[in-house]
């Protein structure tokens, strides 16, 4: 009979914080435990501390080599209230927006070429050889051309708007630096068309797989959870920059609604477990058991009412659909989550660009300081909150941040012990193939860390056994 | 051109400088530009920093302090000065804690804007000595990150010179020293926003921070963001 043994999965990650999976067997080969550990920058928060308000959304782009757009805008959120802000002139706010779905769409692009279409086209079990980006350009070339070119789409609108493409400047407290001159929309506007009808393809593909695989797609890290983002004030619609927290339980049922994010921490309890650096956040009326949550696309489809555009709304329905309108609980429905997005992301960017307020003049607002402030966006990966104070020197005193990997840390565990389960008790020997489907599961989540590791292929993964006595008894390592 | 004038040549061109007048001077009117980061117009001369470094008849001379001299031939542009310039800039950057994409400077930065004139490329050579300064926010309108000063005085001299004052002075001695507020912190000095001391032009890093302007002057329309450094003075040459 075998020894307890000790599995453990070590991502080794360049950037965004280092994670690793631990997978514990009993005597008989089944799993008995599997973590996700992930060590976040937590000095962060502490950072932070001293610095002056108006570097805040600035400083804050560090935090992720990813997405470091979200990170500005929910700061630059939270300096609007310090700043007495409450309505921000037009041009800033629809700047911001512009700035933000430029932002999602090139997260999402990547996203789903370079990580996620590996998967989809060639299969989880595949070889690692075969699992990249440079593999789905050779099968298909037109699908690589077009994710360049639209992720260069969305790269150039955050230049447009921020300055840069990676940490630019534009969102100030209580505005923007800069309006969008008429040249640069007319540039925009000449691609604008292919990027929808490429989207829409995008979207089709999505959709087909999870349609096709439903099999796979039901059976594949799907479980019932709460479901928690912002919708639209007032008729609940998707609206990734600005709202009111909504969190529904596994029925579709409110658990708190149209709840102003400011009083996050009335509804959300951070909790901390020994074994983890990172937080563990959940719904405090459920209690920690029950009140744990996802985030990211699929609980934004699950929890928006509607899309305010009508080709992502058509795809909304449709999606709906597939669980009579009830929530969607496949991790793997995410890719499709995605693509609406980033069909609806685009179809606001073309409303947008036809817009003339972006390009006005009048691109700041003052206001009476406030010593504290709270800013919520949807980020590509979920839900993100920045939360300060700050004193009458305009320094920073406090600093707290619920990022989307956070949101969905339960969440994370909880899938990589579901698969462990299915598809790695009672084996004596750990494949590559199953080792894929633990990171795909992960990766369905989308989690910076994973992100970072994955950027040009292959997640750098290493297996190693321990025996009861916590000897290294074996090692397996897939190369980067 | 007066009796009195005298002529040199800088890299081989030459220029008319009035008596008493420093190389840079007589360059600055020629439209030849000479990097320079503690000497600024309307503040005495000073004679620190030596990134003005050039060669007179082929020893080493701080062009900001320097008279010219008839006859003298003036080394500026070329890769050994360069080099030292570059060196010395170099080491500005170890001293301080300069994270530029994150400084309300970038853009409008003398001590960046010289990096770029002088390509400063390479990997670093020097140890970072990191220092970690708290920074001053307690004055209404202005806060100073000493973590980005780097010593030029221009501040000092401005206050003591132009305002009157003394909100700036050196303290330490050697490689301890720095510049200071010559109080508890800014706030117990008579430090005003209206003071020449306090004004954009003067500190030439992000150490003396307006408030409440941050990043408020978009990419592309910063200071540096128009040429590089020197851009100015070398137009009159060309215009
Ligand atoms: S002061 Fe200048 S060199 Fe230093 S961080 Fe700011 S921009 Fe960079
Ligand atoms: S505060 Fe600015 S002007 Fe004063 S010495 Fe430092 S760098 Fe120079
Ligand atoms: S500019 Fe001449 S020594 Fe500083």
């Amino acid at each position: 009979m075998a020894e307890p043994r000790l599995i453990e999965i070590s991502p080794v990650t360049r950037v965004e914080g280092h994670g690793k999976v631990t997978i514990h067997l009993d005597r008989d080969n089944n799993v008995d435990e599997a973590r996700l550990h992930i060590v976040e920058f937590r000095g962060f928060e502490r950072f932070i501390r001293g610095r002056l308000l108006w570097e805040v959304p600035v400083i804050v782009q560090r935090l992720c080599g990813i997405c470091p757009v979200s990170h500005h805008l929910a700061a630059a959120k939270a300096m609007d209230v310090i700043c007495g802000v409450d309505e921000l002139p037009p041009t800033a706010e629809k700047m911001r927006r512009l700035m933000h779905y430029g932002q999602v769409m090139q997260s999402h692009v990547l996203h789903f070429f370079h990580l996620s279409a590996p998967d989809l086209l060639f299969g989880f079990g595949a070889p690692a050889e075969k699992r990249n980006i440079f593999e789905v350009i050779k099968e298909n070339p037109e699908l690589g051309r077009r994710a360049v070119l639209m992720r260069k789409f969305g790269q150039e609108i955050i230049e447009a708007t921020a300055g840069k493409k990676i940490h630019g400047t534009g969102a100030i407290p209580g505005g923007i630096n800069r309006n969008l001159p008429i040249e640069t929309r007319d540039a925009f506007l000449k691609t604008i068309a292919d990027m929808e009808e490429w989207a829409l393809d995008a979207l089709a593909l999505a959709r087909g797989y999870s349609l096709d695989h439903a099999d796979i797609v039901d059976n594949f890290a799907s479980f019932p959870s709460n479901f928690m983002s912002i919708v639209r004030e007032g008729d609940g619609a998707l609206d990734l920059y600005h709202g009111n927290l909504r969190a529904l339980d596994p029925q579709g049922d409110v658990i708190f609604d149209q709840l102003e994010y400011s009083r996050y921490h009335e509804k959300i309890v951070e909790d901390v477990r020994s074994w983890s650096y990172m937080k563990f956040p959940f719904i405090r009326d459920l209690g920690a058991e029950k009140g744990w949550y996802r985030v990211g696309p699929l609980a934004r489809m699950n929890t928006a009412s509607f899309i305010d555009t009508p080709l992502a709304n058509e795809a909304h329905k449709e999606l709906k659909a597939v669980t009579g309108g009830a929530p969607n609980n496949a991790a793997l429905n995410n890719h499709w989550a995605r693509m609406i997005e980033v069909v609806h992301c685009v179809e606001k960017i073309r409303e947008l660009l036809h817009d003339p307020d972006l390009q006005g003049t009048d691109l700041q607002a003052k206001g009476d300081r406030r010593e504290e402030g709270v800013g919520v966006i949807e980020a590509p990966r979920g839900n993100l909150i920045h939360h300060y104070q700050v004193d009458e020197n305009d320094q920073v005193t406090y600093c707290n941040l619920i990022v989307s990997t956070t949101h969905n840390n339960d969440a994370m565990n909880k899938a990589v012990k579901d698969v462990a389960v299915k598809h790695l008790s009672g084996h004596e020997q750990i494949t590559e193939g199953m080792l894929n489907h633990v990171e795909v599961a992960i990766r369905a989540y989308d989690p910076c860390l994973s992100c970072a590791t994955h950027a040009l292929g292959q997640m750098p993964l290493q297996i190693e056994l321990f025996d009861a006595d916590g000897a290294l008894v074996d090692s397996r390592a897939q190369a980067a | 051109m007066s009796d009195q004038d005298i002529t040199f040549t800088i890299d081989g061109v030459e220029i008319t400088a009035k008596p008493g007048q420093t190389i840079m001077e007589a360059a600055d009117e020629a439209g030849i530009y000479i990097p320079r980061l503690c000497d600024h117009e309307g503040l005495r001369h000073q004679g620190g920093c030596r990134v003005c470094t050039v060669k007179a008849n082929g020893r080493s001379v701080a062009a900001c302090t320097q008279p010219a001299a008839a006859g003298i031939a003036v080394e500026n542009e070329n890769t050994h000065v360069n080099k030292m310039r570059r060196d010395l800039v170099e080491m500005l950057f170890h001293e301080g804690n300069h994270l530029c994409p994150i400084c309300e400077a970038s853009g409008n930065c003398e001590l960046q804007a010289m990096a770029y004139r002088l390509e400063m490329v390479d990997p670093t050579r020097f140890p970072y000595l990191e220092p970690c300064r708290a920074v001053d926010a307690s004055h209404p309108d202005i806060a100073l990150d000493t973590n980005r000063c780097i010593s030029c005085g221009r501040c000092i001299r401005a206050s003591k010179d132009v305002d009157g004052k003394g909100v700036f002075g050196y303290v330490g001695r050697g490689i301890h020293r720095r510049v200071a507020v010559n109080g508890e912190d800014l706030a117990h000095t008579d430090a005003d926003a209206a003071d020449h001391a306090m004004s954009d032009e003067v500190c030439p890093v992000g150490c003396i921070i307006r408030k409440r302007v941050g990043f408020v002057t978009p990419i592309g329309e910063r200071e540096f963001d128009k040429g590089l450094i020197g851009y100015e003075i070398e137009g009159k040459r060309r215009g």
